[in-house]
């Protein structure tokens, strides 16, 4: 561990340009007198908002969890069974600072492919982590101090927090074109233009499915291509996979650019998220794993990934672990999930259909096929802040102010109410 | 420790590997003959408490004995979960609760029982708003969380770690990027509390730092101070306008009574100071691998708590999102409920109860065995850990002779001692001292 002295000084410089400061001058108005407030924070925020409203037929469009056709939380019937099951084994003991084994194996293998080499070479460092936060926030903090001088290149736009998450890990971020207003689609010739030119050894943050906040994601031609580029420009691909199988409704097809990027050779580092994929939101369950060159780095890279993780939380919980270890243990419970995850795909994708019918009809000259066009839990509306705002104040329809829709809190009997409001607040 | 050298943009060799099956259709596989960013990475070394546990599970030898990591075992040192919990947990899956994100600041029926734990209840603290509370993980990550917003809102100030202290405290501040120092903690002479010398570095630091001290059942050393000595370092803290940040892993767990081991922190309050506290429910609920503990601000105004809670919020949003829902669930339920919370406090008894039998007992063995040597400190010390004074050398011993294994400070978890290897552990720790 380093001495605290000469690099915490540095780093306090470094944080006191960036962050909102309070006054170190405690005695006039005693220790925290003038901490500020915060401002609220942008994603979970609107659900706050939304329950305040008294509005019955209020919809709640903003923070991605999975509701039903009732607008209720599912917990998948493979959860259910693993918690009985889990519940009879008595163990809370601490983890490993590493997490679960048998679950992080398991959970390498549904990213990579049961049989992808390097898993066979044993040349991937993996710890469990708690949701996608903690396993980005972990490779940033792996990042800043074993990729140093080294920038992430985030797309434009992506999930709020991978902004606020690099930052406090001090790592350099630099945007990379990704989504283009006037299609709402890919610009793909923007992507390639801003990787090409960005700086050898830096990293490059991807979606590897079912982008967030736009759903608009490459095609597998567009993937080998980018693999390419990168390969060519030795940028380091991080995959942020937050929906497997929760995409299109069949995890290897959502696995596909990362099996395309180890195809091409890359050494990449993928974090996981079950919060999704599993219904398993609360239990911050997530992997963490880096590609590495050969077992020895594997051990080594796993090593200060646990220094940093110990240090951050110790050791990450048990109980979502132990549910996720159970569900992917069996062919047959693991068939099952498939089959569940694909249901809940099939809602969203039958609910963009609705959506886009229901727009079409209703005498909207504005182009909406964007809507079956991208994919997951988002769909990038494109309309502004203020019709934003408009939505909230005059609909009780709430949702990001960047337009973003989780299209899970759309439902057979809001999609028309839906529809109509987002026609009126555009035309 | 060394970092990775990028050393920018080179000749790259590719040589054509003969191809193999990757997912089932034949790649192309084009090796860099180019070193890896991330070659000199280097192996780090086992976590020194972590670490143990390990090393003891790789020992295939029958005598060996782990008294390394601070996990609670019963006489026949198996791991316990408490009949509270298991009912609390079979009250949770019955009611079919769901999986769905806390809010950032966790679980409010948690929140609302771990601060009256921590205070009593209703206290005019919790009453006038003043306190902000925060769910997170365990002592660790309550910890990593205040150290954060250290380093944010009130940066420049030092933080005073006494000496020694539990391993993970250094690791937490200056991953956060906050400075810290010692204060004299423990007196190897008395095997006690060095009180003289922890009031002298308390008044030579400056004024407006921030103090860690431990709430009680001091780790590693399981001295505490008096209630006289809790006042007089309350005096110097006002004098120096200090700000202390509790660190409390035992409530209930080191005496027994959850009121008793809350003493010094509701001390503080009442006597008007601000403090923060770390809260852990590993160890007394037995909640370990759950994460479950929360960060506390008490402090003079609703206003500052507020501000102050929305700060923790942004904090903790870039580490985990939200905090992990079972434990916290648990907790609620047991504190929630009368029956079940006399319940815990009575199985808590019996764990408190059960250490503080076998400290007795290895303490007369070693009586018996070397009546030349004080080993009165056994039973003075509290809660679960003791501080042997052994050196590096005489830990090596144990280890490796003895198979016992603890951490090189020379603490030992009594949790992890059953009544009936206090006589090998007392002959060891003899032989230990005798000849090495």
């Amino acid at each position: 561990m380093r001495h605290a002295a000469p690099a915490a000084r540095q780093l306090q410089h470094t944080c006191q340009q960036f962050r909102t400061i309070c006054s170190s001058s405690v005695s006039a108005s005693g220790w925290f007198g003038n901490v500020e407030q915060a401002p609220k924070d942008p994603i979970l925020g609107v659900t706050e908002a939304y329950l305040a409203d008294d509005n019955p037929e209020k919809i709640n469009l903003g923070v991605g969890a999975y509701r039903d056709d009732l607008s209720k939380p599912v917990v998948l019937n493979v959860v259910r069974a693993a918690e009985e099951k889990v519940m009879g084994k008595l163990f809370m003991e601490y983890l490993p600072i590493g997490g679960l084994k048998s679950f992080t194996e398991k959970s390498v293998k549904l990213a990579y492919g049961d049989s992808a080499q390097c898993i066979q070479d044993a040349r991937v460092a993996a710890v469990q982590s708690l949701s996608g936060t903690g396993s980005c926030r972990l490779f940033a903090e792996f990042m800043h101090r074993y990729m140093p001088g080294a920038a992430v290149y985030i797309p434009k736009p992506t999930w709020a927090n991978h902004h606020n998450i690099f930052r406090d890990a001090q790592v350099e971020q630099k945007g990379f074109r990704y989504y283009k207003p006037d299609t709402r689609g890919l610009d793909f010739e923007g992507l390639m233009d801003d990787l090409q030119a960005a700086d050898e050894g830096s990293v490059v943050l991807l979606h590897a499915c079912a982008h967030n906040p736009t759903g608009v994601d490459p095609t597998p031609e567009q993937w080998q291509q980018l693999s390419k580029l990168m390969l060519k420009k030795h940028l380091y691909p991080f995959f942020d996979m937050a929906y497997q199988g929760f995409a299109s409704g069949d995890c290897d097809r959502d696995g596909q650019a990362i099996r395309i990027f180890l195809d091409d050779g890359h050494n990449l580092g993928c974090s996981q998220s079950y919060a999704k994929n599993m219904g398993l939101y609360g239990q911050r369950i997530g992997c963490l794993s880096l590609v590495c060159a050969d077992k020895a780095e594997a051990s080594a890279v796993e090593s200060q990934i646990k220094a940093i993780a110990r240090a951050m939380y110790s050791n990450p919980p048990v109980h979502g672990a132990l549910l996720v270890d159970n569900i992917l243990g069996t062919p047959e419970i693991k068939q099952q999930w498939y089959d569940e995850v694909k249901g809940m795909a099939e809602r969203i994708i039958d609910m963009r259909t609705l959506l886009q019918q229901n727009l079409e009809k209703s005498g909207s000259s504005l182009p909406w096929k964007h809507v079956t066009e991208q994919i997951g839990m988002f769909c990038f509306s494109g309309i502004s802040p203020e019709q934003v705002d408009l939505l909230a104040k005059e609909h009780s329809i709430y949702m990001t102010r960047n337009g973003r829709i989780s299209m899970a809190g759309v439902t057979s009997r809001n999609v028309d109410r839906l529809a109509a409001a987002l026609h009126k607040v555009t035309s | 420790m060394s970092q990775t050298l990028f050393t920018g943009p080179g000749p790259v060799l590719q040589q054509r590997i003969p191809q193999r099956l990757v997912s089932g259709r034949p790649v192309k596989h084009c090796l860099h003959l180019r070193a890896s960013r991330l070659e000199s990475v280097e192996q780090a070394p086992p976590d020194p408490i972590l670490g143990v546990s390990e090393a003891f599970k790789a020992d295939t030898s029958d005598l060996k004995l782990n008294l390394g990591v601070g996990a609670y075992r019963t006489e026949e040192l198996k791991p316990y979960v408490l009949s509270v919990v298991k009912k609390a947990e079979r009250k949770i899956v019955d009611a079919g609760q769901n999986h769905e994100y806390l809010p950032i600041d966790g679980l409010a029926s948690f929140n609302k029982a771990t601060i009256n734990l921590l205070l009593g209840f209703d206290h005019p603290a919790v009453k006038e708003g003043r306190v902000a509370t925060i769910q997170s993980l365990s002592g660790t990550g309550s910890l990593r969380v205040g150290a954060q917003f250290i380093n944010k809102c009130i940066p420049g100030k030092t933080v005073y770690l006494s000496n020694p202290t539990w391993g993970n405290h250094k690791g937490i501040f200056s991953n956060a990027g906050v400075k810290w120092e010692f204060y004299r903690y423990f007196d190897p002479e008395t095997v006690g509390l060095d009180f003289d010398g922890l009031m002298e570095d308390i008044k030579n630091a400056p004024n407006e730092s921030i103090i860690v001290l431990h709430g009680c059942a001091h780790n590693p050393t399981g001295v505490d101070p008096t209630k006289e000595q809790w006042s007089k370092i309350a005096d110097l803290i006002v004098d120096k306008n200090h700000l202390p940040f509790f660190d409390v892993a035992y409530q209930g767990f080191a005496s027994g009574s959850l009121d008793e081991d809350a003493y010094a922190p509701r001390y503080f309050v009442e006597r008007g100071i601000e403090i923060l506290v770390a809260q852990s429910y590993s160890k007394n609920l037995g909640l370990y691998g759950e994460r479950v503990g929360a960060l506390n601000f008490i402090l003079s105004s609703s206003s500052a708590a507020k501000k102050v809670l929305s700060q923790l919020k942004v904090i903790a949003r870039t580490i985990y999102s939200n905090p992990p829902t079972h434990g916290a669930r648990i907790v609620s339920e047991v504190v929630g409920n009368e029956g079940m919370f006399g319940e815990w406090k009575q199985e808590m008894e019996g764990m408190a109860g059960r250490i503080k039998g076998v400290r007795q007992e290895l303490q007369d063995h070693l009586e018996r065995i070397n009546p030349d040597k004080d080993w009165s400190f056994i039973t003075k010390q509290i809660g679960m850990f003791s501080f042997t004074g052994l050196t590096s050398q005489q830990v090596e011993n144990m280890t490796n002779k003895h198979h016992i294994y603890m951490t090189k400070d020379g603490r030992i978890s009594l949790a992890g001692l059953s009544s009936s290897k206090a006589e090998y552990l007392a002959k060891a720790i003899d032989d230990s001292v005798r000849n090495c």
